[in-house]
This record gives structure tokens, C-alpha cells and sequence, in this order.
């Protein structure tokens, strides 16, 4: 038995520990937010956060986040108003879609580490994150505005 | 003249065994009725809990997926499988009939209670410097356990290491009983940390290099030692680490499991960390004190920021363009979580240019990481590290780390990467 926090809220799966927490995540908690890509690692879409740290979920043992706190896309703001996610409604990232909640999470990651990223620092952390519609050019920008956005909040404050 | 030879020789020999003998001979110790747990004062027992934490007695002493203090743990030594025994009070399988003498007679002779030696893994070359006092705070905590039955598995050692009988010899030959004598030229602060690295925390069971007979070469103390598929790196200046092991760094990284210089807790390491939980903050301290003066992190400091930015900024040099395919490997699998934008690294971003697994002589910590991941309770709280080893084939792990090396290091190419992977993964999954 492994229990962890997800968004909040305790949650209790009995699994194999080396179950992907992916698959706990869609099929046994019934959020699918969080997207199935590769399934090795290398193409971002399942990320989440896990102690607030960017994760892929596609090849992360359930045991091994026994006591942890896990956050999706569902729960990274209560009303989808996260600044990242502003930003990418409001310079209409997403094509398809699929891979967005990963980018959306990997970014909102990256603007608390690097709050004035250079695109040196976008291309090194984002190029992990695969969008076969090819939005990388208006990933970056919102990522850039999302950022601007965190920190006029951040001096507001 | 020959007859009288051999006589001479027969009887020296007789009466070398028979001294032998003698001194192997150990009586046992009555067994006693089981304290009552209230006989033992809560302070007492709470300083045994603190102390059997620092010692991180439960890391041996419980099996995975078993009840804690109950044995079978298996540890794999040259010699053969040797399982720990339960240290519960069962008066059975445990040590429920053991009176505070027997007790502290294992602990500082290696003796069990009804008088065989005990095997040298467990570390009581190490606990023989602790003071009466400690054991019998230990005694309180171990007592008032709840009691377990667990019968213990039988040890996979041969014939003749599995008379023990013969430890007596291992034991004229290596062991030094004796409590820990303090160094009067020290502060009391380091000899405070002596006392925990030389006696409970038993440091150099797994940091100092072992003999052919299994007891530490007290000549390369600290020397760094290969355990379980894993290394444990050199206490000692001899650590290939770029930043020096300063009294902050050790300090972070056995109080939090993580120092922003060197990396993470993780493997054997783990359980060592999360048992240190249970000692105070200046205990922590004095360990880092000992440590910084052992490994003449002082000499270093002066140019501790220049290190760590020379071995930030050559990696950044070296690191491939956008088409190198290790390079892209890399990026793709590592760098959204290991990328630093300047040279002075996040303390959330471990950077693989200090890291100490890549600068090892020997790739197995690297590798290890790279296949199994690091949980949420290890390493960094609450923070996990994914497990390639499902993913990415051992040709792609060697790739990465024979990147690493390349480009983080100025240090030579690790020899049969994609082999030694492959052996690591092997006894991983026989270990499942």
C-alpha cells in the first residue's frame, strides 16, 4: 500500500511498486489530465510535480512517492489561472493539445527557477517536452510572458 | 635428535591450540527473564531510541518488507549471504533472555550471549568504543521493543569461515577492544564526532577499504570502499569531488540527505542519513567537524568558488552542440531537471559537473541512480528522481554516463560502461 497526497487531497493505491505513477494517476485516481506520450522518459507529456519539482510520471515507481505531495495539471490552480496557463490561453499555444499539461507544468516549473529566463535556459529545460504540432515558438514566448506575469506579481506583492 | 624434534614441535603446537583455546572460549551468560519495560526510566530508553537511530541499527537489522529490528536482512559478503539477526526482546528468536552484561558484551566483544563470536559484519570493532553508558541507553531502547518471532535464516557461508570458533583468530589478528579514548588537543566538538564516525555511526564499515580477511585496513581509514554494488567515496582529501566537503556541505548533507555541492543521499547511504534524523543538531555538527578536518576541506576553501565555477564553466565548453546526439540524449532525459543557467548551481538543480557519482574512479553510484531513481524519503525530502532503468537500454545509460564524463570532467573515460551497466542491472533484478 502507498499512500500519498495528490493536489491535495490523501490518496491510498494498492499496486505493484514499480507500477508507473502514470498509470495510478489515470487509471486508479481517474485524473487524465496528465497524458500518456513515449512511456521511457523522453518526451514530457506525463509530467507532474512532485514536491514541486517537475517530474515524468511515465517512469516514476509508485513506491517511490510514498508520503509525497503530487500536483497534476488539474491541480496546479484551482481555476486554471496559473500564470503559465494565462499566458497560454492568451497567445493560443496549444495545437493539438496532447502534450500541453506537460509543457504547462515543466514551464510553470521553469519560471520559478529561472523567474527572467534567457532562451538558452527555455531550450534546456523545455527540450525535454515534444509538441509534434511544432508550437515551440509560442511555447517560448508564453513562457516569457508567464514569466513577466510572476514577477509584476511577485513586486506587487 | 629428530624424535625429540618432533616431540618439541608437537607439544608446542598442543599447547599453542590449547592457549588458543583458551582464549577463544568464551562462557555463556545465564539468560535472564525478560525485563519488565517499566524498569527501565523513559530518559533512558529515548537516549537508547536517539543512539540506535545514529547507528542506523534497523538498516541491518530488518529484512525489506519486515518487521523492524527482526532480522534477516541478507548481506552479500565475499564470503558468502550472511543474514542479520532479530534484535527484538523475543526470548526465542530474539534477544529477550539477554541480561545487560550479555549485551554489552556483544557490543564490545563480539560475543553472543551463550558465548560463540559473532561475525565481524556486524561492526563491533566499532562499537567496542562505545561507552557504558550509550549501551546501556541501548539496552533500555532494544528491551522495550515489542517482541518479535522471527527465526533466523541460516548464513550461506562455507566451510571453514563458518566455524566460529576461528573468529577468535580474526579477532587476535584485527580487533582492538577498547572505548573510544578522546584527543586531548581537540575541541570537544570534534571528539564529540570522533566518538559517532569511530564508534555508533560505524563510518568506516563501509568508507575504509577491506583486507582479504574482511577487517578494515586501519592504514587507508576512510580510504573509500566498494558495498553492494555501490561505492563509497573517500572520506578523505583523497575525494575526487570539485568542491571541497566543507563543514556546511557535510552538515547539509547528513542533516537534509542533500548537499547544493556534491548531490544526494541515496542507495546504502539512505538509510544512514534517515536514521542520523534521530540525533541532535549538534551531534550533526560535531560528524561535519571531524569530516571537514579529516578531509582538509580548510586547505581548500580558499578556492572553493573558483572550483566550483572553473567546473561549471568547462562543462558548459564541453557540453555538444544542439546536434550532438549524446548531447541530445542528454537533454532530453536529464537536463530539464539538472540544467543551471550560471555557475553557481540551484540548490534544487543537482548539478552533474560537482556531482561526486560522475567524478568517481568507478561509475557504479551513476550508474545505480540512473537505473533505479531516488525515492521521495531518500536523497532531497520529498523529491523523486525518476527510474530509467525500464526505459533507456544499457547501450543509452552508457551513453549518458560516458557523456557526463566527457563533458563534466576533466578526468579519464570510464572503461566498459555499457557492460558494467548490464552487470548492474543483473544483480538488481535477481535482488527483486
Amino acid at each position: 500500500m502507498t499512500s500519498f497526497h495528490i493536489n491535495g487531497s490523501l490518496v491510498m493505491v494498492d499496486a505493484e511498486d514499480d507500477t508507473p505513477l502514470l498509470w495510478v494517476i489515470r487509471d486508479a485516481i481517474g485524473l487524465t489530465g496528465t497524458k500518456f506520450g513515449c512511456g521511457i522518459g523522453m518526451c514530457g507529456a506525463c509530467t507532474v510535480h512532485v514536491g514541486g519539482r517537475p517530474t515524468r510520471s511515465c517512469i516514476t515507481p509508485l513506491a517511490s512517492v510514498n508520503g509525497a505531495e503530487v500536483t497534476t495539471i488539474e491541480g496546479l490552480d484551482r481555476e486554471g489561472r496559473h500564470p503559465v496557463q494565462k499566458a497560454w490561453a492568451d497567445l493560443q499555444v496549444p495545437q493539438c493539445g496532447y502534450c500541453q499539461s506537460g509543457q504547462i507544468m515543466q514551464a510553470a516549473s521553469l519560471i520559478k527557477d529561472f523567474p527572467s529566463p534567457t532562451d538558452q535556459d527555455i531550450d534546456a529545460v523545455m527540450a525535454g517536452n515534444l509538441c509534434r504540432c511544432m508550437t515551440y515558438v509560442r511555447i517560448r514566448n508564453a513562457v516569457k510572458q508567464a514569466a513577466a506575469e510572476s514577477r509584476k506579481v511577485a513586486s506587487d506583492d | 635428535m629428530f624424535k625429540k624434534l618432533l616431540i618439541a614441535t608437537v607439544a608446542l603446537g598442543c599447547l599453542g591450540l590449547a592457549g588458543f583455546g583458551a582464549l577463544a572460549w568464551k562462557p555463556a551468560i545465564a539468560p535472564v527473564a525478560r525485563p519488565a519495560a517499566g524498569s527501565f526510566a523513559p530518559e533512558l530508553v529515548a537516549k537508547g531510541e536517539a543512539l540506535a537511530g545514529g547507528g542506523y541499527c534497523a538498516a541491518c537489522h530488518t529484512a525489506k518488507g519486515g518487521e523492524k529490528f527482526a532480522g534477516g536482512y541478507e548481506m552479500a559478503t565475499p564470503f558468502g549471504a550472511i543474514y542479520s539477526t532479530n534484535i527484538t526482546p523475543d526470548p526465542e528468536t530474539g534477544i529477550g533472555t539477554w541480561s545487560e552484561a550479555a549485551f554489552r558484551r556483544a557490543m564490545h566483544e563480539g560475543v553472543s550471549r551463550d558465548g560463540s563470536h559473532l561475525l565481524p559484519v556486524f561492526s563491533y570493532d566499532h562499537f567496542t568504543k562505545l561507552s557504558d553508558d550509550d549501551v546501556r541507553a541501548l539496552y533500555a531502547y532494544f528491551m522495550t521493543r515489542t517482541p518479535v518471532h522471527a527465526v533466523r535464516r541460516p548464513n550461506g557461508i562455507p566451510f571453514p569461515f563458518n566455524i566460529r570458533y576461528l573468529q577468535a583468530g580474526w579477532k587476535l589478528l584485527f580487533f582492538k577492544p577498547g572505548r573510544f579514548e578522546p584527543d586531548a588537543t581537540r575541541s570537544a566538538e570534534w571528539n564529540r564526532g570522533a566518538y559517532l564516525a569511530l564508534g555508533l555511526s560505524h563510518c568506516g564499515a563501509c568508507h575504509t577499504p577491506r583486507n582479504l580477511l574482511g577487517a578494515e585496513k586501519l592504514g587507508n581509514a576512510y580510504g573509500g570502499a566498494v558495498i553492494d554494488n555501490w561505492v563509497a567515496p573517500a572520506l578523505t582529501a583523497a575525494n575526487p569531488a570539485p568542491a571541497p566537503w566543507t563543514h556546511e556541505e557535510l552538515y547539509d548533507y547528513l542533516r537534509t540527505g542533500t548537499s547544493k555541492l556534491h548531490g544526494t543521499a541515496a542507495g546504502p547511504m539512505f538509510p544512514v542519513v534517515q536514521g542520523l534524523r534521530a540525533l541532535p543538531d549538534t551531534d550533526i555538527r560535531a560528524l561535519a567537524t571531524y569530516f571537514a578536518d579529516l578531509d582538509k576541506a580548510a586547505d581548500e576553501l580558499p578556492h572553493m568558488s573558483g572550483a566550483v565555477s572553473l567546473a561549471m564553466s568547462s562543462a558548459l565548453a564541453k557540453q555538444g552542440g544542439p546536434f550532438d546526439p549524446d548531447a541530445r540524449l542528454y537533454t532530453a532525459a536529464c537536463a530539464s531537471c539538472h540544467y543551471n543557467a550560471t555557475n553557481a548551481p540551484l540548490a534544487a538543480r543537482p548539478d552533474l559537473a560537482l556531482n561526486s557519482a560522475v567524478h568517481l574512479s568507478d561509475p557504479s553510484n551513476l550508474i545505480q541512480v540512473m537505473l533505479r531513481g531516488i525515492s521521495s524519503e531518500a536523497g532531497m525530502p520529498d523529491v523523486v528522481m525518476p527510474a530509467f532503468g525500464g526505459a533507456l537500454s544499457d547501450a543509452d545509460i552508457a551513453r549518458i554516463a560516458a557523456y557526463l564524463r566527457r563533458t563534466r570532467t576533466s578526468l579519464p573515460p570510464w572503461p566498459d560502461l555499457a557492460a558494467k551497466v548490464a552487470a548492474i542491472r543483473r544483480q538488481y533484478d535477481t535482488a527483486k
